[in-house]
């Protein structure tokens, strides 16, 4: 600390201190939104000590607000669905690709990639406009949005899962087969086990995406009942909230970092073994680096 | 039981033609109805007619039928239209914000990768942490602070000026959420790729007599070229898609970017359909680019972890 008063912009120094900017720039704003939302008063920007009114109490609040507690119970069943419908969906995908050598294997993998590079707002367009124009019969509503996000969420399963594949290789599974298992058995007895992990942390992940997405939900919804909460945080920013508006965005918050958390914690506890710790690593963060 | 492991393998033999496309099959299926023909779906909108009753568009789905005066709208209006100022608009935000989280993210990533020798999982979760708070909740922060009587005004009039309308439709403010919500976007492949680089190149430049500020400008920042590329293409994707930044932060039409032109087109006026669905194609042509760089690295990273 001395040597930083010293000379401050000494060797490494400066560079230490633009990371710290950055950190606390990139967190802080955050956190003090977190602070109001436990405000006792109606401002987001005067501190009026600490309650609970805006979680529990006023007529406002995340509890007795209705439409607030709507976005509270379409996110979370959203999220709920489209993870047990796209994980499935999913894996089976990935072993597929993975295990496949022939003619259609090249466009197949390259189907699963594109919707990752898409802009979402390309993909929102082109969902409201074919279920506007074509699949009619699906109301807008929590039904085209789980068709929606489970689109999306499909790739991120196969990425997670496919490190992991490429991982294990084929040895267990031919050893299985060589030892008189049909292929329906090593895949039940043998692979599954082996991707168990991947499995369940792709659970984790897709619920996480899943229940942060804005722009999907946005251009599928139907009605006061389809607004998930990062969709009620757009329309409400504007119009001067209070800070149950805030508390809704604290829930939200909660919600998607106990997903992570435990996708985190599954992939720590058993990444190692394998080496598959860097398609994790890309899950984690969303991105194939 | 010698019968049984037989026929096992004879129908393991026999199944491994089709198997491996019927577990992708489900996937497939579900990515061709809902990725591919909504694609479709958006060609025959901006190729289709207008409903002159009820002002709606009507999507023509035979390509022998298809007109194009959406497309000659759209284009006139982005060569010498209104649209052209929203579309030049685009790309200077794009343009300014990306260089600006390449000036702030560079440091940091280069920081975390290469200076941190203690505590590293922590200042790595630092910078994960913004992938999963909410997009929306960040701008939202931003509004609180930013508001006629939030910490950002009183710290201006503490200093002695005058407080400022911020969120009444400022260029720098806008820039400043792009920043802010894409820079975690464009610091993390970055840091992955200088965290990867091989140490014993830099050693070797070190010991051919390079100073530090040498080694840097001639081995790390050429060898980190790709890892840049990458975060740029990254961040810009979704910031020439974006519509709910400038909304949030300014909402006026001084601000306002190609999203946000699909997003009336297509949300707020349904008789602009078919222009909201030629624009969305326009603007994924003019991406085509960025997706193909960014899907070919996806691809080459994939077959390296096969092979």
């Amino acid at each position: 600390m001395k040597a930083w008063f010293a000379n401050p912009w000494g060797k490494p120094r400066w560079l230490r201190v633009i990371t710290i900017a950055y950190l606390v720039w990139s967190l802080l704003p955050v956190l003090i939104a977190v602070q109001f939302s436990f405000n006792a008063g109606r401002s987001r920007s005067t501190w009026q000590g600490f309650s609970l009114r805006w979680y529990l109490d006023d007529p406002a609040s995340v509890a007795r607000d209705d439409s607030l507690i709507l976005a509270l119970q379409q996110s979370l069943r959203l999220a709920a669905l489209t993870m047990l419908v796209a994980t499935p969906i999913g894996v089976a995908l990935a072993i597929g690709l993975a295990r496949w050598r022939g003619r259609g294997a090249r466009p197949a993998g390259f189907l699963m990639l594109v919707p990752l590079v898409t802009p979402e707002i390309v993909m929102g367009v082109a969902l409201f406009l074919v279920f506007a124009n074509l699949y009619d019969f699906v109301p807008f509503g929590t039904g085209t949005q789980l068709l929606g996000h489970v689109t999306f969420a499909i790739s991120f399963v196969v990425i997670i899962v496919r490190g992991r594949l490429f991982a294990i290789g084929r040895d267990y599974e031919e050893a299985a087969m060589d030892l008189g298992a049909s292929p329906w058995e090593s895949l039940r007895r043998v692979l599954l086990p082996l991707l168990a992990p991947a499995i369940f942390s792709s659970f984790a992940i897709v619920f996480a995406i899943s229940i942060d997405d804005f722009v999907i939900s946005q251009f599928l919804a139907g009605g006061a009942s389809s607004i998930t909460i990062p969709v009620r945080l757009y329309s409400g920013a504007r119009v001067a909230p209070p800070p149950s508006l805030n508390a809704l965005a604290s829930l939200l918050l909660l919600a998607t970092l106990s997903a992570v958390t435990i996708a985190a914690l599954i992939l720590r506890k058993f990444g190692r073994q394998e080496g598959s710790g860097d398609s994790a690593a890309a899950a984690l963060t969303r991105i194939e680096i | 039981m010698p019968t049984n492991v037989q026929a096992a393998e004879t129908q393991a033999v026999g199944q491994r033609a089709w198997v491996w496309p019927a577990f992708a099959a489900p996937g497939l299926i579900w990515l061709a109805l809902l990725f591919l023909v909504p694609f479709y779906a958006v060609i025959a909108v901006a190729m289709g007619d207008l409903d002159p009753i009820f002002l709606k568009p009507v999507p023509e789905w035979n390509p022998l039928q298809w007109d194009p005066s959406s497309f000659g709208r759209v284009l006139a209006g982005i060569f010498g239209g209104q649209l052209g100022r929203i579309a030049a608009r685009t790309i200077v935000y794009v343009a300014v914000a990306s260089l600006l989280c390449v000036i702030i993210g560079y440091p940091v990533a280069y920081f975390v990768a290469r200076r941190v020798q203690k505590h590293k999982g922590l200042w790595l979760t630092g910078l994960l942490a913004p992938f999963w708070i909410n997009y929306l909740m960040r701008m939202l922060a931003w509004v609180n602070l930013l508001g006629p009587d939030g910490w950002v005004n009183r710290f201006v009039e503490a200093i002695g000026f005058a407080p400022q309308d911020w969120l009444g439709g400022r260029h720098e403010v806008v820039i400043l959420g792009l920043v802010y919500g894409y820079l975690p976007f464009f610091i993390l492949p970055l840091y992955a790729s200088l965290d990867r680089m091989d140490k014993q190149v830099l050693e070797a430049a070190r010991d051919l007599g390079a100073s530090p500020v040498q080694s840097f400008l001639r081995v790390t920042l050429p060898m980190s070229k790709q890892g840049i590329l990458a975060g740029v293409v990254l961040i810009m994707l979704p910031m020439f898609g974006d519509y709910y930044t400038p909304n949030l932060l300014s909402g006026s039409p001084r601000t306002r970017m190609i999203g946000n032109q699909i997003d009336q087109f297509i949300n707020q006026t349904s008789s602009q359909g078919g222009d909201g669905a030629a624009l969305t194609i326009v603007l994924m042509v003019a991406i085509a680019v960025l997706m193909l760089y960014y899907l070919l690295n996806i691809q080459k990273v994939t077959k390296e972890a096969r092979e």
